[in-house]
């Protein structure tokens, strides 16, 4: 019965059927299934479905991202479980993410956030028009291994240099991978201001984190 | 001259205009800009200054709406007429705006441009007769960043003639740039009278005006100078994925603006512009060439035409990495959609790689884009009457027009001659000619192009005072000096 229910998750995140996610992950949670059997069996293949989908051109970014929702509300959930049992999800990294300070463009770099979580890596997005300070602030509260620094203006990406110059500061900037992006950043940039890694669109920030993790 | 394509329904116009006005009071209009919410508060209206969202009654909208100016005009440097008329029926055309980059070499690479850059683009833009404006082009990477936008404007006054569409990055700026219009003209009166620049001015999507762009566009309308907003729903991202949804938005975007810079200055000249794009839901980007994107200009330009507003569209760019057929094809389409539909300014010849990166080599191939959607809109004029019939039966059955005196006499006016850059010779001549590309065509006529150039007639002290207008902010942002002119 749970296999079948199990299945069911699968399906319900593939077909982006958030409520049905959420009531059957509470279903077997009642019927004592282990929270890592509901991720590794039933989450997760959903979400390798709409990865591989997605890479194949039959699913788009609104149903990659209606699908982390459905894994993400699931996980709010399982997370208290896990905790519970002194377990934890292996995420492929923590990540702080955020639009620098002065600038409000936000689709990039929450594209870049879904995808992130879609891959497993656990997203902390601060949002747009993030303090400096914030950035440190956070990587220290969460011991992220990896930030994400987005500017869409020529005027404001030099907040990039600013985050990373703060990092120094804080003396934390060999605890972190720096990823910067957005229209006016090229490798030149990201290579002058010392970041470890720039990419050019949300499916390269993935590669590009998925490497700078294994480094 | 065609008439203009229609896309919607005349009372799916009318709907479209009375939900924006409704959104106008709920949810309202997010004002990022003290000034903007205090007007608005005292002009009645409710705003609550913790959420920074004013609600504006349809009485507003309506009243505002008496006072716009259904035209006006700008002038070039020199001269008594005016060169582009915004209003009615007239189309212009302009390169794109604010790129980043430069297209370095016909294989893609680019660079960031540089002064000489910049330079050489006035130059050209003013060379080429189916551009009527010149745009503050690029951004020089060569100047600190926080002088951009004044810094490409200073460039633009030393070389050009033709009017120009601008944009200021920050308020404190757009004094400055103020201050460099004013000192061509002689006088604030004397800029009032005859604009020399119009300035882009960007609401964020969804419904909102940041501290900046609202702040400009204030200072604009309080200076008597025209603003062309830009409002820019990103289809499927910050606006509704269906389109007519989008020219909603776009509709309560700008008729905000519209609010705004009449109570600031009733009959103070706006444009109801954009750029707006239907997201690429595949690579997470914004396609100027997309259909939907054209679709979305097309509505929201027949909702400026109803509502007898001036128009601006920012069409006639490509997706493409390089001046290749997707290029093209992008490019042309968009231009010609832009043509059809009527709308004042059409921005965007010489953009690609979305809006990011300029090419020398499209601005010019853009030109024969143009003259040929300019020369379709243009349409077909009766030249005789009757049309035909006693031209026709005269000839009779045999062909002979090429050597007849109403050939003589009408195809000078009926007929458009393009540049050598297209193509219309045989194929040994083309081959003896090189076997090129219409880009590499392009490319070799950059430098002849160049040699046209006239300068403008700014005396040597106007020349100066812009040097230390500009030179003052330079300073003040931490740079020693600009970099020097070439003559």
């Amino acid at each position: 019965m749970s296999q079948e229910t199990l299945s069911e998750i699968t399906q319900s995140i593939l077909l982006g059927e958030g409520e049905d996610t959420v009531r059957l992950t509470q279903e077997l949670l009642a019927a004592d299934v282990e929270p890592m059997t509901i991720i590794r069996d039933g989450l997760m293949p959903g979400m390798n479905l709409v990865g591989d989908k997605f890479a194949t051109g039959e699913y788009f970014l609104p149903d990659l991202i209606i699908a982390a929702d459905c894994m993400k509300d699931a996980m709010n959930l399982l997370e208290p479980e896990l905790v519970k049992r002194e377990q934890a999800f292996q995420s492929a990294g923590v990540v702080v993410l955020g639009t620098v300070k002065g600038d409000i463009h936000e689709i990039g770099k929450s594209l870049v956030g879904t995808l992130l979580s879609a891959n497993g890596f656990k997203v902390h997005d601060l949002g747009v028009d993030v303090e400096t300070k914030d950035f440190i602030e956070k990587v220290k509260q969460t011991g992220a291994e990896l930030v994400g620094l987005s500017a869409l203006l020529t005027t404001t990406m030099v907040k990039q240099r600013e985050v990373i110059q703060s990092l120094q500061e804080a003396g934390i900037r060999d605890r972190v991978k720096v990823l910067v992006g957005g229209a006016p950043v090229t490798k030149s940039w990201a290579e002058d201001i010392g970041a470890d890694g720039f990419a050019e669109d949300a499916m390269g920030a993935v590669k590009i984190a998925r490497s700078l993790m294994n480094a | 001259m065609i008439k203009n394509i229609k896309v919607l329904e005349d009372e799916v116009v009318e709907q479209i205009i009375s939900e924006a006005i409704a959104l106008l009071s709920d949810p309202g209009i997010r004002i990022q800009n003290q000034e903007g919410l205090q007007l608005l508060a005292e002009a009645g209206a409710e705003v609550d200054f913790e959420t920074e969202v004013a609600k504006i009654p349809g009485e507003f909208v309506r009243r505002s709406l008496e006072t716009t100016p259904k035209t006006f005009a700008l002038y070039p440097i020199s001269g008594e007429e005016p060169s582009v008329i915004y209003g009615g029926d007239e189309i212009h055309f302009d390169p794109g705006s604010a790129g980043i980059m430069l297209l370095d070499d016909l294989e893609g690479n680019q660079r960031y441009p540089v002064t000489a850059d910049y330079i050489k683009w006035v130059k050209l833009v003013e060379g080429l007769p189916q551009l009527d404006a010149q745009s503050t082009s690029m951004v020089s990477s060569d100047v600190t960043e926080e002088i951009g936008d004044l810094y490409r404007l200073y460039l633009s006054l030393n070389y050009m003639n033709k009017p120009i569409v601008t944009g200021a990055f920050g308020k404190d700026t757009w004094w400055t740039m103020k201050d460099l219009l004013v000192a061509v003209r002689g006088s604030e009166q004397a800029l009032r009278e005859k604009p020399l620049a119009i300035f882009d001015v960007c609401p964020s999507p969804p419904l909102t005006w940041s501290d900046l762009t609202c702040q400009n566009l204030i200072d604009c309308a309080r200076a008597g100078i025209p603003s062309e907003m830009v409002s820019m729903p990103l289809a499927g991202a910050t606006a509704p994925v269906t389109i007519a949804a989008s020219v909603v938005q776009h509709t309560a975007e700008s008729l905000s603006g519209i609010v705004l810079s009449q109570l600031v200055n009733p009959g103070a000249p706006i444009v109801w512009g954009g750029s707006p794009a239907a997201f690429d839901m595949r690579m997470g980007t914004t396609p100027m060439g997309a259909a939907e994107t054209w679709l979305i200009d097309a509505g929201y330009v027949q909702v400026g035409k109803t509502l007898e507003i001036p128009t601006h569209v920012y069409m006639g760019m490509s997706d493409a990495k390089i001046v290749d057929v997707q290029c093209g094809l992008e490019s042309m389409g968009g231009a010609m959609a832009a043509a059809m539909i009527g709308a004042n300014m059409i921005s965007g010849a010489g953009m690609m790689d979305f809006e990011n990166c300029l090419s020398f080599e499209k601005l010019i191939l853009d030109a024969e884009i143009i003259a040929l959607a300019r020369r379709f809109r243009d349409g077909i004029e009766l030249r005789d009457d009757p049309i035909g019939e006693h031209l026709i039966r005269d000839m009779g059955h045999h062909a002979d027009y090429l050597s007849s005196r109403h050939t003589r006499k009408w195809y000078r006016k009926e007929l458009s001659f393009p540049s050598e850059l297209i193509d219309r010779g045989s194929w040994d001549a083309w081959k003896e000619g090189g076997n090129t590309t219409a880009t590499q065509r392009a490319h070799r006529s950059i430098q002849s192009l160049l040699d046209r150039y006239q300068p403008n007639a700014l005396s040597k002290e106007q020349r100066n005072d812009l040097r230390e207008i500009a030179s003052k902010a330079a300073v003040q942002f931490g740079m020693d000096s600009l970099p020097a002119l070439e003559d």
